[in-house]
């Protein structure tokens, strides 16, 4: 039997739901795969959403908003456009990000909705069933997703990307203009940090372990590892359960 | 808590959605759904038997949520909230669930794929409706009185048919003289009718007793949300504070100076605003004059047409040539502009009036050098060389410099050029999307001043819908502040589109309900997940996740 993807998608009031709407007066036939929840802005669609989504095993995630320009609220989509690019970036790192696309959509764009929709379930269903909802569950992707979850659920990142705008248009606490480059570079490092650190926690949280177990168990190096143990121990997130031979052991607090 | 009894409806639509989705065994399936005591589908949900049917199954089944599954909640939504609040039930329980233009109407050659899409798409609603919560709306005091910034046509207009309904206007404009651009221009296209004519109107706001005039005055701050609005006019000798419930712009704009076009001068080289001046001190006597259209405008930098250039050129050249016929006038133009029923007629009188029409290429455009003007000929390939003893160019219209300050206090937007942006291009061309402000005028867009007219009356008529009532209903669907988890962090406030966030006495942030418009950006945003959105919680929007995911 042919693969049918289950994708889910955000779409916001006022533009994409209602191209969306238009697609259907229009009698505009596109696949039956999307399953839409509507939401007032595209704005309001936060990176936890998707992750749950994806977590639970649907094959993709297609989020809807109106043109940059033309938000119903002024500059929403621009934020969903900054909460997008830093999902994937993260995604990227575990090779998830084609499941996921943000696009927009004006009211009266039914064809391009339709076109979207079209282009985006034909993706999926080149890429497959989603690793986490086949048979053979892909158990280590669902401990990453886990962990980048809570990347976004951290507040120095949720802080770091509400205030990008702010940081690169207008200008930060110190009165300085970060460029979008540098911003975004900093962006990266945040986040792949804030992701070794909670691979890193949640894999205490299993089983306390030597630096040396769990650079083999979450695929990183030791030196890095390390580093972002004393950062979680900083944090009161990690300490030293016990020694084993010359090897400390650290267990999750 | 009270145990949740679900009602499902869903709705045939006739054979709009019957003919693809099978209601009956939708229903069927509806039922056995969790918290679902009753599930039925009908002919049409909408009509007067659809919504008894509703309002008997509230009655019989004690129902505490009711879901429909039909069409879009953009048209429909309004009224089955209706019938669920004349039942006593809290209009936020009502879930509506799209399977017409969302799935029958979109996959007609996949019946059975949208069968079960339509499955999908109810067991989301229903799982969301179990989580819904009874909101209020909020009722906002009017003050009946409105504030009308800028004293130029569009503002004449709209602080008059304002003060004719019999509502305090405050009419403040920046200059010390009423009327705007009128008092520059000679005659207006294309009945050249005089602007004195039009002036009449700044006497009657004169004389007019509802209307508070405030010249050589500026706002300086408006605080507050629709029906009260507290505005800060700052006047040459002291500043006033006013109390409005609306607020309607109408600033205009200005012409371009064209510094750095073709040589301006302001003396042999001027631009069409400076030749009105001249026409009415009956100062013009030059043999060759040519026009220039499209001086900054189209270009890189400014892409949009000035839109009332074209008109304007035209009738300036008639004027010149009735006066003294033997005037030699060429003008260079890319492209003509006279949209309506009478202005493309009128262009081709002019032409027939010896004024003489050059196209030019705007990659190659006219030059002024030595006392002529040499001008790329398309059709020829080669330049065409002309005398002038006077150049006028026809420079657009441009956003006030003070727009910016403005739209800021507003908390409106500008678009990309700098004029006010509406909210809606087509279906609320004079709103801003805050509730209680409107625009009109050349202030959103260079217009003719019939046009001005036409949106200052729409404006007026706008405002009185608010200010004929005491008082104001606004959307229950806000966002809202959990004070154990926020920390204060302020990004909220600063992301806030509408400035609805605010800190209070105690540095406690909290959201101003009548401001708020509800879009969530807030409660995806802050740090400490502390915000959550009305109508679109989060525990909401993760059991529709869930509901999609589930086995059955």
């Amino acid at each position: 039997m042919e693969f049918e993807p289950k994708i889910l998608g955000f779409l916001c009031n006022w533009c994409s739901y209602a191209g969306a709407d238009l697609a259907g007066v229009s009698r505009i036939q596109y696949p039956p795969n999307l399953r839409v929840i509507r939401v007032m802005c595209s704005g309001r669609v936060d990176p936890v959403f998707v992750l749950d989504a994806l977590m639970k095993g649907l094959d993709g995630v297609l989020v809807l908003g109106c043109h940059l320009g033309d938000c119903h609220y002024i500059d929403g989509n621009y934020e969903a456009e900054s909460k997008y690019r830093a999902l994937e970036m993260l995604l990227e790192n575990i090779n998830l990000n084609d499941r996921i696309n943000l696009d927009w959509v004006s009211a009266s764009e039914g064809m391009r909705f339709a076109d979207l929709v079209d282009e985006f379930t034909e993706k999926i269903k080149s890429l497959g069933p989603s690793p986490i909802s086949s048979s053979t569950k892909d158990l280590k992707l669902l401990d990453e997703l886990q962990a980048i979850k809570r990347v976004f659920s951290n507040s120095r990142i949720r802080s770091l990307i509400g205030r990008e705008r702010k940081i690169t248009l207008l200008e930060n606490t110190y009165g300085e203009t970060i460029d979008f480059e540098k911003f975004n570079k900093i962006l990266k490092d945040a986040l792949d940090s804030e992701f070794y650190r909670s691979q890193i926690y949640l894999s205490l949280l299993k089983k306390s372990a030597s630096v040396k177990d769990i650079s083999q168990e979450i695929n990183i190096d030791k030196t890095l590892v390390f580093k972002n143990l004393l950062m979680l121990r900083q944090r009161g997130l990690a300490d030293v359960a016990g020694v084993d031979g010359l090897d400390p052991i650290y267990k999750a607090l | 808590m009270t145990e949740l009894r679900i009602g499902v409806f869903v709705c045939n639509c006739g054979s709009n959605i019957g003919s693809i989705i099978n209601c009956s065994e939708l229903a069927d399936y509806a039922k056995n759904l969790p918290n679902v005591v009753f599930a039925e589908d009908n002919l049409y949900t909408c009509s007067e038997t659809g919504l008894t049917k509703i309002k008997n199954g509230i009655k019989e089944h004690n129902l505490n949520r009711v879901v429909v599954a039909a069409c879009t909640p953009r048209t429909h939504e309004p009224l089955f909230r209706g019938i669920c609040n004349e039942m006593g039930l809290n209009p936020y329980y009502f879930e509506f669930v799209n399977i017409r233009e969302q799935c029958s109407w979109v996959h007609q050659k996949e019946i059975h794929k949208a069968n079960l899409k339509a499955r999908d798409l109810v067991k989301m609603g229903v799982a969301r409706s179990a989580r819904l919560e009874a909101l209020e709306k909020y009722q906002v005091e009017v003050t009946s009185s409105s504030l009308v910034i800028g004293g130029g046509i569009s503002g004449i207009t709209a602080a008059l048919s304002l003060a004719e309904q019999g509502f305090e206007v405050y009419l403040v404009e920046k200059k010390r003289k009423l009327g705007g651009m009128l008092n520059d221009l000679y005659r207006i296209s294309p009945n050249y009718e005089d602007p004195s004519e039009y002036l009449q109107l700044v006497k009657k706001v004169e004389q007019q007793p509802k209307i508070i005039l405030h010249t050589n005055s500026e706002i300086i701050s408006i605080e507050g949300y629709i029906g009260n609005f507290y505005v800060t006019i700052k006047g040459q000798n002291k500043v006033e504070s006013v109390e409005v419930g609306t607020i309607i712009v109408a600033v205009g704009a200005q012409v371009l100076k064209p510094v750095d076009y073709y040589n301006y001068n302001g003396k042999d080289i001027i631009t069409h605003q400076e030749l009105e001046k001249l026409l009415k001190e009956n100062k013009i006597n030059q043999k060759n004059i040519v026009m220039i259209q499209c001086v900054g405008s189209r270009i890189e930098e400014r892409h949009y047409c000035s839109n009332i250039c074209c008109m304007n050129a035209l009738k300036n050249a008639i004027i010149i040539k009735e006066r003294a016929p033997d005037t030699n006038i060429t003008i260079l133009y890319r492209d003509i502009n006279t949209p309506g029923t009478k202005n493309e007629l009128y262009y081709r009188d002019v032409r027939k009036n010896e004024v003489i029409f050059l196209r030019y290429n705007v990659n190659k455009p006219p030059v002024i050098e030595d006392g002529k003007i040499r001008v790329y000929n398309n059709s020829l390939k080669d330049d065409i060389e002309l005398d002038y003893d006077l150049v006028v160019l026809s420079t657009p219209l441009i956003p006030n410099e003070d727009n910016k300050a403005l739209s800021q206090m507003l908390k409106v937007p500008l678009e990309e050029n700098g004029f006010f942006l509406e909210a809606h291009v087509k279906l609320r061309p004079v709103d801003f999307a805050t509730d209680g402000l409107f625009v009109c005028g050349s202030a959103k867009w260079p217009v003719s001043i019939s046009e001005a007219i036409a949106q200052a009356k729409a404006t007026a008529a706008k405002a009185a819908i608010i200010l004929c009532k005491p008082r104001f209903e606004v959307e229950g669907s806000t966002a809202r502040v959990d004070t154990e988890k926020c920390v204060g962090c302020e990004v909220c406030i600063k992301i806030c589109p509408y400035g609805a966030i605010t800190k209070d006495d105690n540095d406690q942030v909290l959201v101003r309900n009548v401001l708020c418009k509800g879009c969530g950006l807030c409660g995806a945003t802050c740090p400490h997940q502390a915000i959550s959105i009305n109508h679109f919680t989060n525990p909401q929007i993760l059991s529709q996740i869930n509901a999609l995911v589930e086995r059955e």
